[in-house]
């Protein structure tokens, strides 16, 4: 089971897209889950054939559980002899379907922390594990719990491709005194033919588990905020000059300016991407910008898009318009919901001029925007009016100060000077 | 087309991207993007549509002539080939 979202402590298999014995690609969408907040498609990220089906439709299993056992091609299915189903006993279990390549500081690494290799989706060369990695593999161990769910060799789960969002508190946040997880709410609607009152009790458990995730971080997370004017009347009139030579389908909107200026400043900047683990800070390699979302009846979602630094403005529209119809239709894929390492919020569509963000653990900064509006603004000695947005940062002290912080936000506003840059 | 059918068209598109409104509710001469709670993806899916209905591309510069129900069915009347 895969963690489809900070909040997730469990989910729901709705329906299962493949049957044993069926071959699937890295990528095909393989089953439908349930969480508190939506319903979301499974991919798999590895070739080769299901051999084993180990969670039945309609089962609420806790993050990590194995959902099934995967056989890469060229593999004998005898190696695979997964205990049925992994139960959060501890039981390690699950065979070893697949030869596991990392290298060798991989390896050191991953028995320094105590980490499952097996379990480890490799993101080097051929699927190599990489030291990457396993630091975020340790990261998911750390963040979880229950301690001990185990995840199985090579079942769909997601360890490495979801580094940890369950930010469950290293010092004991009185797990008893939160709200419960209510997926019992999404075992009783699976898919969404969803009555009113399906839909309301769902609303009631995401807001029940946005409040928990929030207070948890709120709890643990020192937060820092800053804030700054930034001009965007260059990016704004180069927007939509640009516009004017794009069909109304491959037009800009400012959200995807604002979005590729945080993705280059946190790679500029990379104490704001990653995740603090056990008051420890580890960086991530991608850039993997959450981007809050608003349901259409209530609720808020947070998928990720991925690699935002290195993407084109032309390919986040695409994304951005791709996860927010997703969000909305509850069709989000599984990649998208696992490993957002920084998260935007903008609220300047809502008319808020100014939003100070709560940190989505064990993230370690979220990047506000408001309104875009009309100001006087001094530059050079001359006062004339420009478009502004107020750009604020809440990030984690155990991170970060607020000179990094600064420097964060005011590498985001240079990369909004030069939009063709972007 | 006629008024009607771009009243009609509008509507339909509505209806898609903003499902849980009661459009029968809508103050046609009040901005929709404060009625529904319409971001700008959702305005931008909007022209698309809008483009692909009735034939008419609306330039960004004329977002505004555009953000209420009747202001959006003059704004198209004005420029499909019956309406004129």
């Amino acid at each position: 089971m895969p963690v489809l979202g900070a909040d997730m402590e469990r989910g729901t298999l709705s329906r299962w897209r493949v049957t044993e014995g069926d071959h699937v690609t890295k990528g095909d969408i393989i089953a439908d889950v349930d969480t508190d907040k939506a319903t979301m498609e499974v991919e798999v990220f590895e070739t080769g054939v299901v051999e084993r089906l180990l969670v039945q439709e309609g089962e609420t299993v806790p993050v990590g559980t194995a959902l099934a056992v995967l056989v890469a091609a060229g593999e004998t299915a005898m190696a695979a002899s997964p205990s049925p189903v992994l139960a959060p006993s501890g039981d390690r279990a699950a065979a070893q379907p697949v030869r596991v390549e990392a290298s060798p500081l991989a390896r050191r690494l991953a028995a320094k922390l105590g980490v499952d290799l097996d379990a480890v989706r490799g993101t080097g060369p051929r699927g190599a594990i990489t030291r990457g990695d396993v630091e975020q593999a340790a990261s998911a161990v750390s963040a979880a719990t229950p301690p001990a769910t185990p995840v199985a060799a090579l079942s769909v789960a997601v360890p490495a491709e979801s580094p940890p969002p369950r930010a469950t508190p290293p010092t004991p946040a009185p797990a008893e005194s939160l709200p419960p997880p209510a997926t019992a709410v999404a075992a009783h609607a699976p898919v969404p033919a969803s009555t009113h009152g399906a839909d309301a009790d769902r609303r009631a458990a995401m807001r029940r588990a946005t409040g928990a995730l929030m207070a948890r971080s709120k709890q643990q997370i020192p937060h820092y905020y800053l804030g700054t004017h930034i001009d965007l009347g260059h990016a704004l009139r180069w927007m939509e000059e640009a516009n004017l030579e794009r069909s109304v389908a491959q037009r800009l909107i400012p959200a995807a300016l604002l979005l590729k200026a945080v993705g280059r400043a946190a790679r500029d900047v990379p104490q704001m991407n990653g995740f603090c683990v056990d008051d420890e800070f580890r960086t991530v390699d991608g850039v993997h910008v959450g981007v809050a979302t608003s349901l259409r009846g209530g609720g808020l979602i947070a998928p990720a898009i991925h690699d935002v630094d290195q993407k084109s403005l032309d390919q986040l529209m695409e994304d951005l318009r791709d996860v927010v119809e997703r969000a909305r239709t509850g069709t989000l894929r599984s990649s998208q919901m696992s490993d957002p390492t920084i998260t935007i919020t903008n609220l300047g569509d809502q008319g808020v001029e100014t939003v100070f963000g709560v940190i989505y653990a064990p993230q370690v900064a979220l990047v506000g925007f408001g309104r875009v509006i009309e100001r006087p603004w001094a530059e050079n000695g001359l006062l004339g009016v420009r478009r502004v947005v107020h750009a604020t940062l809440s990030a984690d002290h155990r991170v970060s100060d607020g000179h990094i912080g600064g420097r964060f936000l005011s590498a985001i506003s240079n990369y909004l000077q030069e939009p063709a840059s972007l | 087309m006629s008024e009607s059918e771009i009243r009609a068209t509008v509507l339909g598109i509505l209806t898609r991207i903003a499902p849980e409104a009661d459009l029968t509710a809508l103050d046609p001469d009040v901005e929709w993007q404060d009625q529904l709670d319409l971001d700008s993806m959702n305005l931008l899916t909007m022209m698309v549509d809008i483009e692909r209905a009735t034939g008419v591309t609306v330039p960004e510069r004329d977002y505004p002539k555009v953000s209420t129900l009747n202001s959006c069915v003059a704004y198209l009347m004005s420029r499909t080939p019956v309406a004129q």
